[in-house]
């Protein structure tokens, strides 16, 4: 069984005991365990069922390596799903469940798949489910769903909190092992800002638990001084508990946080600049490939190793080792030194080992060299070894009872944040690794290595090289000496051997048991399989099998599955390649990834000064950009269809009241000026007099058209552009750039000045009457007629008063500081109220100008239409040389005759045409579809006509006056519809002229 | 007559550090050669022309560099629209704008010992000690929308963002002061 000894265990206080559960049963641990260990402790070696074939699973490895023990952590809204055990710490009254079984974890249905797995090798889904066709998405695709899955999402909104920190420094150095340290300490000595990041909660990495010693101290010795020199350095930075997730462009590094104190954001995400990278990221230990390797006991030997170190458990009471190198051998004598039993290290190697071999003869432990595993045994545990000969194709030499095995296939070093960003690899034959090749680094802006790579990570697995090599790193990242780098003294090590599979020659049966992704459940047999059915590219065998592409991104398998499809396609490793390495290195939030960006800060709300009134008299809203405005005011009982009639009616019949807050204001001044307006309007507006209003036209240099709105001449020097509420930040972005980039000699300036005004329209027969009431200002129609502005007072608030109209009634637009929008919003519907002044929203907005006919962008415009085709030509000079879009409206597409062009429509029955409906036309295309001749861009019922009414774009559509079209219907159907003016009321514009 | 109003008039949150809204604010942009508006700005303000980045005074009479060719005056809310006539008088026959933008506008202070920590939460700004200093102003963003501010003591900062997003910077503010958010960084 695994169990907690009585001795032991660096990283934990066995005085803080810990309470958790487990599947519901209540389990104890110590302050300073993970999750793992405290469950490993307890012996609960089975800890999930595999995705595929639901074979039972136990810990594998002891750090983000982890495959197996994923679990789900926590209750409720706040539960997390596919949490690593191995770097969850153990938290007081922690709640963890296993996941991928039912009904229970010890005896799942699901593992029928596995007694039938010989039927579901790789591709069996592509092949099995591909017929009949419509039958993936209504049958295969559901049910395949329910059965696959790891962790149950959480069932609540999440109660908790995230946030972003954005941190900079010279230096940053990933990975806090003696690497890690001892490049941050050579970097921090020149003086540089340095930030040093560990993922884990303690520093030292492996160095200490591997019983190393540097400068004639223990590891651990060198460690706590050399964290204590760094805590001591002002220009030192050192962090635990932070993983960094993923290297970018520029130096960029994002890192996740994830154990924080209770009370405070729950994870953060960390965005960090650094002028240079140091990946100190150690190496991962691999598995190695023999039958039955997935079997609960079945662990790294570099994790046996570490339970025992870091939290005094024993993974078994009677331990076999399985090598092809040296380091193993650690684990050996580690284990027997605690007096755990270990009845064998098998050396996959003929030749066996060195220094640590003689230490382990010493200690009296057998050694089978040139042996192989035939296979382990047991069920949801392992209770026996077969071994064989390596070189031979697995008849049983020998078996051993056991409860756990220890393995090691051999170090990858960790290049992930090397790769990120574009580093290359190379593979070094003789320590049968890829390591970075510091030729081909990922490059910054300055054409120069912006990543260094220093220890294990780069491929130095002694103490004496790696510690040479990080002072190398650190120096080089901040631009100094390194100086001389601290010894240590490396047992010598027999070279490790290439093996890929064990025995070399083992049979189908032998290989079908053979593990090669634990999370994935991808077996030898199926890269074997992907090879023969001619998957060549490392990249398309990883998408067959699904080898490396579950949620630890083939942290254990890459290396193993990619050795093992060269040896089926006999071509040497590097000609097979790596995968590629993608952010981030672990699974992140989503809450963090968000941060403050949820709730009612998912995005920012823009609100006019008047928005407190809408809110509090029960506006309907409707989002135009990031602004909320009042789509219309429904009065209690009220449906919306009858709220806009009764705001039209009011309008048109006495006076309405539209917040217009939100278009744009822009004000362009300067002595070129009028010839930048020209440039910017189809129309001429250098002609503009001070004091007067014009609308205008505005295209992109393709011609299309992209904002309108009307202009008003404050002074010679100085206009006012109003754009469209969505064209406020982006025409102000259009003018910045034709003046910064094309016409930087042109004397203009502009401001965007949208929000320092409330606008408010107030509009119907009685406008007149109510601003006469507030008084202060002559609006009389001779002072000020229409399309003319005037600056002054109304209701003692500073005021300038537009005479324009977007409803075709008597209507002014009146400006007031934003600070003051809100008083004059209440003094205006005070001055109104006997004449029943009514506030009114967008629709209603949006239906009394289809009812004028005037366009509206965004409906009648989609990005592909110009001017022309709405039918204003009035509005585009013949007299200007040029303007914006001006030469791209010659084109021949443009000036085609057959453009689709704007006219009114009229349902014969009086019915509301669909928004989009297609006018529908005899035969059809190319395509198998129906031919159309004309679309609707804007569609309303009209209270002022008690009819539909609708626009449209319409193949000669001018032409065809009274001409009756077919429209589409979504029914199915069409509805008939005829060509009319697109000017449905008062179409001599007598009542905005008053 | 009444009192200009700002977005949120006077709303505070305490945390790591304490968010304020500091009610109307008179600002003036003023764009123009920097060197050819330097003499009207002297005689209106009493400031030189601040070099990169820099920000002299204060909110009651201050003075900005926004970018090589626009300038931020800052002063009283009933100032403002006297200052920049002021200003259009004397840079008459100069190429200038001169807008009064105090109600585009809301201010903010940030203020405590996490305020340096709050801040770097929602901006990419490097605002470790001696990097950002009294003195500098940064334009930026907070979260998702644009921003400026400058530090007007060892451990207040002053923000300024638009008017409509008032709601959203002080949300974003108040959860990034969150009391226990501190990270122990700076």
């Amino acid at each position: 069984m695994s169990r907690r000894l009585p001795r032991g265990g660096r990283l934990i206080d066995r005085d803080t005991p810990v309470t958790f559960t487990f599947n519901g049963r209540e389990l104890g641990g110590h302050a300073g365990d993970t999750l793992a260990s405290a469950l490993l402790a307890a012996d609960q070696v089975l800890l999930g069922r595999s995705f595929k074939y639901h074979r039972p699973r136990g810990l594998v490895a002891s750090g983000s390596e982890e495959p197996n023990a994923l679990l789900g952590i926590g209750q409720g809204a706040a539960s997390e799903p596919n949490q690593r055990a191995t770097t969850t710490p153990l938290q007081p009254g922690m709640t963890a469940v296993s996941q991928n079984h039912w009904p229970s974890l010890e005896w799942d249905v699901g593992r029928v798949n596995d007694a039938a797995r010989h039927f579901f090798p790789a591709g069996f889904y592509y092949k099995t489910f591909i017929h009949p066709r419509p039958f993936w998405k209504h049958v295969f695709e559901p049910v395949i769903r329910r059965a696959a899955g790891l962790g149950t999402a959480p069932t609540g909104p999440d109660p908790d909190s995230y946030e972003h920190f954005h941190a900079f420094c010279d230096v940053l150095v990933v990975g806090g092992g003696v690497a890690g340290l001892q490049a941050a300490l050579t970097a921090g000595r020149t003086g540089s800002r340095v930030l040093l990041i560990e993922q884990r909660g303690h520093w030292g990495g492996r160095a200490p638990v591997d019983g190393v010693n540097i400068d004639g101290a223990d590891a651990a010795d060198w460690v706590n001084a050399t964290v204590q020199a760094l805590e001591g350095m002002e220009n030192v930075t050192i962090r635990t508990g932070v993983m960094a997730a993923g290297v970018y462009d520029h130096g960029y590094v994002i890192a996740s946080e994830e154990s924080l104190p209770e009370g405070g954001p729950r994870h953060r995400l960390w965005k960090i600049r650094a002028g240079h990278i140091v990946t100190a990221t150690g190496a991962i230990e691999r598995p190695l490939a023999f039958a039955g390797n997935d079997i609960p006991g079945v662990m790294l030997a570099s994790a046996a190793r570490d339970y025992l170190a870091d939290y005094g458990v024993a993974v078994g009471d009677r331990v076999v080792v399985v090598t092809n190198n040296d380091d193993a051998y650690r684990t050996a004598l580690a284990l027997t030194e605690a007096g755990i039993e270990v009845p064998a290290i098998v050396d996959l190697r003929e030749s066996g080992a060195g220094a640590l071999g003689e230490a382990a003869r010493a200690a009296g432990l057998t050694i089978f060299q040139g042996t192989g595993v035939h296979a382990v045994k047991g069920n949801a545990r392992v209770a026996k070894i077969q071994l064989c000969r390596q070189d031979g194709d697995g008849a049983v030499t020998a078996e051993l009872p056991c409860d756990a095995v220890a393995m090691s296939g051999g170090w990858s070093p960790v290049v992930h944040l090397w790769s990120h960003c574009g580093g290359k690899l190379t593979w070094d034959d003789a320590q049968a690794m890829f390591r970075p090749d510091a030729g081909r680094p990922p490059l910054g802006a300055d054409g120069r290595a912006m990543v260094t790579v220093a220890g294990a990570a780069n491929g130095e697995l002694s103490t004496a090289a790696v510690l040479a090599d990080a002072t190398r790193a650190g120096a080089g990242a901040a631009g100094g000496e390194p100086g001389t780098a601290p010894g240590a003294d490396d047992p010598a090590e027999a070279p490790i051997a290439p093996v890929w599979l064990s025995p070399a020659n083992a049979p189908y049966a032998l290989r079908s048991k053979a593990w090669l992704d634990y999370q994935n459940d991808v077996k030898v047999t199926d890269v074997e399989l992907a090879a023969r059915e001619g998957y060549e590219s490392v990249e398309h065998t990883k998408r067959y099998t699904t080898l490396g592409m579950a949620t630890d991104q083939g942290k254990l398998s890459n290396i193993n599955g990619l050795a093992t499809l060269s040896r089926a396609l006999e071509k040497p490793i590097p000609e097979v390649g790596t995968t590629t390495f993608r952010p981030p290195y672990t699974p992140i939030s989503f809450g963090a990834i968000a941060g403050e960006a949820r709730g009612e800060t998912f995005q920012p709300l823009r609100r006019t000064p008047i928005h407190g009134w809408h809110e509090a008299n029960g506006a309907d809203w409707e989002p135009v950009g990031h602004w909320r405005r009042p789509y219309c005011f429904p009065k209690a009982g009220e449906s919306k269809h009858d709220a806009v009639a009764r705001e039209i009616n009011a309008t048109r019949n006495g006076v309405g009241l539209l917040d217009a807050s939100t278009l744009g204001k822009i004000l362009v001044k300067g002595p070129d000026a009028g010839r930048f307006m020209d440039m910017l309007y189809t129309n001429l507006m250098s002609s503009l007099k001070p004091g007067k209003c014009r609308y205008g036209l505005m295209c992109s240099e393709n011609g299309f058209l992209i904002d309108d709105g009307v202009v008003a001449r404050l002074d010679d020097d100085t206009f006012l552009v109003h754009t469209t509420t969505g064209g406020a930040d982006r025409i102000h972005a259009h003018m910045e750039e034709w003046l910064q980039t094309e016409w930087w000699d042109w004397q203009v300036y502009t401001v965007n000045i949208t929000e320092a005004f409330a606008q408010v329209a107030v509009v119907g027969p009685k406008a007149r009457a109510v601003l006469e009431t507030l008084g202060g200002m002559d609006v009389s129609a001779d002072t000020l007629p229409f399309m003319t502005f005037a600056d002054g007072e109304l209701a003692g608030i500073p005021a300038r008063v537009f005479r324009i109209s977007f409803s075709g009634e008597l209507s002014y637009e009146v400006a007031v500081p934003a600070s003051r929008g809100r008083e004059f919003w209440d003094a205006a519907l005070a001055a109104g109220a006997a004449h029943g002044i009514t506030p009114y929203g967008t629709e209603a907005l949006h239906v009394m100008r289809a009812e004028k006919g005037f366009i509206m962008i965004g409906d009648e415009t989609d990005g592909t239409v110009i001017p022309q085709d709405l039918g204003l030509d009035w509005a585009i000079s013949k007299k200007k040389d040029d303007y914006i879009g001006k030469r791209a409206q010659a084109r021949s597409h443009m000036t085609d005759p057959t453009r689709w062009k704007l006219v009114g429509l009229e349902t014969l029955d009086g019915s509301v045409l669909e928004d989009g409906a297609l006018a529908v036309a005899d035969g059809r295309n190319a395509n198998g579809q129906g031919n159309t001749q004309g679309r609707v861009t804007s569609t309303y019922r009209s209270p002022t006509l008690g009819r539909g009414i609708a626009m449209g774009l319409v193949l000669n559509g001018p032409d065809r006056m009274g001409e009756v079209l077919d429209f589409t219907t979504l029914a199915g159907g069409t509805v008939k519809a005829k060509i009319v003016s697109p000017v449905f009321y008062d179409p001599e514009g007598e009542k905005q002229n008053v | 007559m009444s009192n200009p109003d700002s977005a949120l008039p006077d709303e505070v949150h305490e945390g790591i550090a304490a968010v304020r809204e500091m009610g109307p604010q008179g600002m003036v942009t003023l764009r123009g050669d920097h060197a050819a508006v330097a003499g009207a700005v002297q005689s209106a303000t009493g400031f030189a022309v601040p070099g990169q980045r820099r920000i002299d005074g204060d909110l009651g009479n201050g003075i900005a560099w926004m970018s090589p060719d626009e300038l931020l005056i800052l002063c009283d809310h009933g100032a403002a629209p006297g200052l920049t006539a002021t200003l259009a008088q004397s840079l008459a026959g100069t190429h200038h704008l001169a807008a009064d933008v105090s109600d585009a506008r809301e201010v903010f202070s940030l203020d405590g010992p996490g305020a340096r920590e709050a801040l770097a939460k929602l901006a990419p700004v490097d605002l470790a000690p001696g990097r950002f200093e009294p003195g500098e102003l940064r334009r930026t963003r907070l979260a998702q929308v644009p921003a400026a501010f400058w530090m007007a003591g060892p451990e207040t900062f002053c923000l300024v963002v638009f008017r409509s997003v008032a709601r959203y910077a002080f949300d974003i503010l108040a959860k990034a002061a969150a009391p226990g958010s501190s990270v122990g960084h700076f």
